[in-house]
């Protein structure tokens, strides 16, 4: 290839990528603005509720509950040797509350919900379904995306929290129950250590941003995904991928912010 | 007979990128009839609907549906076009996470304010009509691909729209349900006083049903008639495509570089 050929492809391809970057912004936007469906028909919104958020609860309870035991096992070891064990529980809460919950719920649910969303989506275009409603006068963005996203901005904070208290349990278990942490600092430690305002809600404004960018990601690759085969499991595998690195770059930029210094 | 006409298209061409597909096409749907659009498989004719249906716009041309130009309504006026027009689409569409009834009653509880006992008549009435009342509580999944087609059928007539068109309604029907889907079709259309379009391969049974047939090859109209002077044309287009023959002015092979050239075949130097 002659330099001239290389540089077409390179402008080309970043053209693409602007191109695209505004499409999106224009899909999220048409979101935002045909979302009175989803509110003034709300049953619309919580059949996706149940299907995003109930049906994402088992993993989200299990893996919180594992992530906050193997918090207590490594948390004791290490607070053992600054013999400050009953800090245990202050530091199992933080951890979670700040940071593991928000970030591992999110990145759960992008595997479970998100990506099943794309493949609903792109198959329900692929099988014309979508240029049906279009026929019928009905806008598929009202009808179809808007309540998918409400219902996916919806149940993020609340399986974060939910990840985060079962992983306060699983660091109990294992603190107190099994390695013999004094119960009583335990919790009078998490209830001295956390603090409502600037990590119970920092926690959950995180997981409401990781919900809006996970579903918005996650409907927009389904929509724009290409009505084939390939095309959306292509898809899927892009929601994936850019919605947990775009949980883990905005969670730094999040955290910057929140909790510079404190 | 134009003030009578619902559809209007005049010199309407159309490319996808930049291979064109129509290329001034003229054709008129007076109120109240049925229309064959008939053509090779690839010749533009499910293009053609989705023109009228405002979903693709012509490069040049206008295609006039009860007086307006579609592609210069605004998006509420398309809505509301749309509204009076119904659509089977060629693969069915129906929507898979719903159940037949639901599929059926899917317009009228997004467009109407009837109680629910009124939808639950009207839904078993219009599937009494494709002959499939029986499969109401039914998953489309859980359809044969004929059955699918009649309850995309049975969704497309669901609020009585003005103009309906067929994308291909006889594929995959077995000869009794081909007979009464046709019937069916133009029962519907004497009663409600539609306007339909049907797009078939089908001419055996176009020619018992329609008023008048418009034949597509290469993009452009080459014939047109009532049935009567349909079956005894003698241009060779016609009589191709009515005796189903494989030589003659349509081709049967997209276009392609040579033959023999693809396979490597040209004679060694
Ligand atoms: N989305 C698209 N992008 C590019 N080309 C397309 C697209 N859809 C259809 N075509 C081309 O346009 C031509 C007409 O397609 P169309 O679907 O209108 O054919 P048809 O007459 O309905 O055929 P059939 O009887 O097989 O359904 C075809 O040659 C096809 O290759
Ligand atoms: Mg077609």
């Amino acid at each position: 290839m002659t330099i001239v050929e290389n540089l077409r492809f390179l402008g080309h391809r970043i053209v693409n990528a602007v191109w695209r970057i505004g499409y999106a912004s224009r899909f999220f936007m048409m979101i935002l603005f045909y979302s009175g469906t989803s509110f003034r028909r709300f049953h619309l919104t919580i059949k996706e509720l149940f299907s995003s958020g109930v049906m994402s609860l088992i993993i989200i309870l299990v893996a919180g509950t594992f992530v906050g035991m193997v918090l207590g096992l490594q948390g004791y070891e290490t607070l053992k040797r600054y013999g400050s064990e009953s800090a245990l529980g202050s530091l199992v809460a933080l951890s979670l509350v700040r940071e593991l919950g928000p970030v591992l719920a999110a990145l759960l649910f992008a595997s479970r919900a998100g990506s099943a969303m794309t493949a609903e989506i792109g198959l329900m275009k692929a099988t014309e379904q979508i240029s049906a409603m279009e026929m019928m006068a009905i806008n598929p963005i009202a009808r179809v995306v808007a309540p998918r996203f409400w219902a996916g901005v919806i149940s993020m904070p609340l399986l974060s929290a939910l990840f985060s208290a079962m992983g306060v349990f699983g660091g109990y278990v294992v603190g107190v129950v099994l390695i013999g942490v004094d119960q009583g600092s335990f919790w009078s430690q998490m209830q001295a250590g956390v603090d409502f305002q600037h990590d119970i809600v920092n926690g959950m404004l995180k997981s409401f941003v990781f919900g809006v960018a996970v579903t918005a990601i996650a409907l927009f690759e389904g929509y724009d995904a290409p009505p084939t085969a390939e095309g959306v499991s292509g898809a899927t595998t892009r929601t994936v991928v850019e919605s947990s690195l775009t949980i883990l770059f905005l969670d730094f930029i999040l955290t910057a912010f929140m909790f510079q210094g404190g | 007979m134009s003030s009578q006409a619902l559809v209007e298209i005049r010199d309407v061409n159309f490319a996808y990128d930049s291979r064109p597909i129509l290329k001034g096409v003229n054709l008129t749907f007076p109120k109240g009839k049925v229309i064959a659009v008939m053509g090779g498989s690839g010749c533009g004719k499910t293009t053609l609907l989705q023109l009228i249906g405002g979903a693709l716009k012509p490069s040049s041309g206008y295609v006039k549906v009860d007086g307006q130009v579609i592609h210069e309504l605004d998006h509420k006026g398309l809505y509301r076009m749309r509204r009076r027009m119904g659509m089977l689409f060629q693969f069915g569409a129906l929507f898979t996470d719903m159940s037949v009834y639901d599929n059926v009653a899917f317009q009228m509880r997004e467009h109407t304010d009837l109680p629910e006992e009124i939808i639950r008549d009207l839904v078993l009435m219009k599937l009494h009509a494709v002959g499939l009342r029986g499969t109401h509580h039914l998953m489309p999944a859980e359809l044969s691909g004929g059955m699918a087609r009649r309850v995309a059928l049975a969704r497309t007539v669901a609020l009585d729209p003005m103009l309906i068109m067929y994308d291909e309604p006889f594929a995959g029907l077995d000869p009794i349900s081909l007979t009464v889907v046709g019937n069916l079709i133009r029962r519907l259309n004497d009663a409600l006083g539609a306007t339909s379009v049907v797009v078939t391969h089908d001419v055996q049974e176009s020619l018992k049903l329609v008023d008048y047939i418009y034949f597509i090859a290469n993009g452009v109209v080459v014939a047109e008639g009532t049935p009567a002077e349909i079956s005894i044309s003698d241009k060779p287009f016609v009589h191709q495509f009515v005796h189903g023959e494989m030589d003659g002015p349509v081709p049967f092979h997209y276009p392609s570089s040579d033959y023999g050239q693809d396979l490597n075949l040209q004679p060694r130097r």
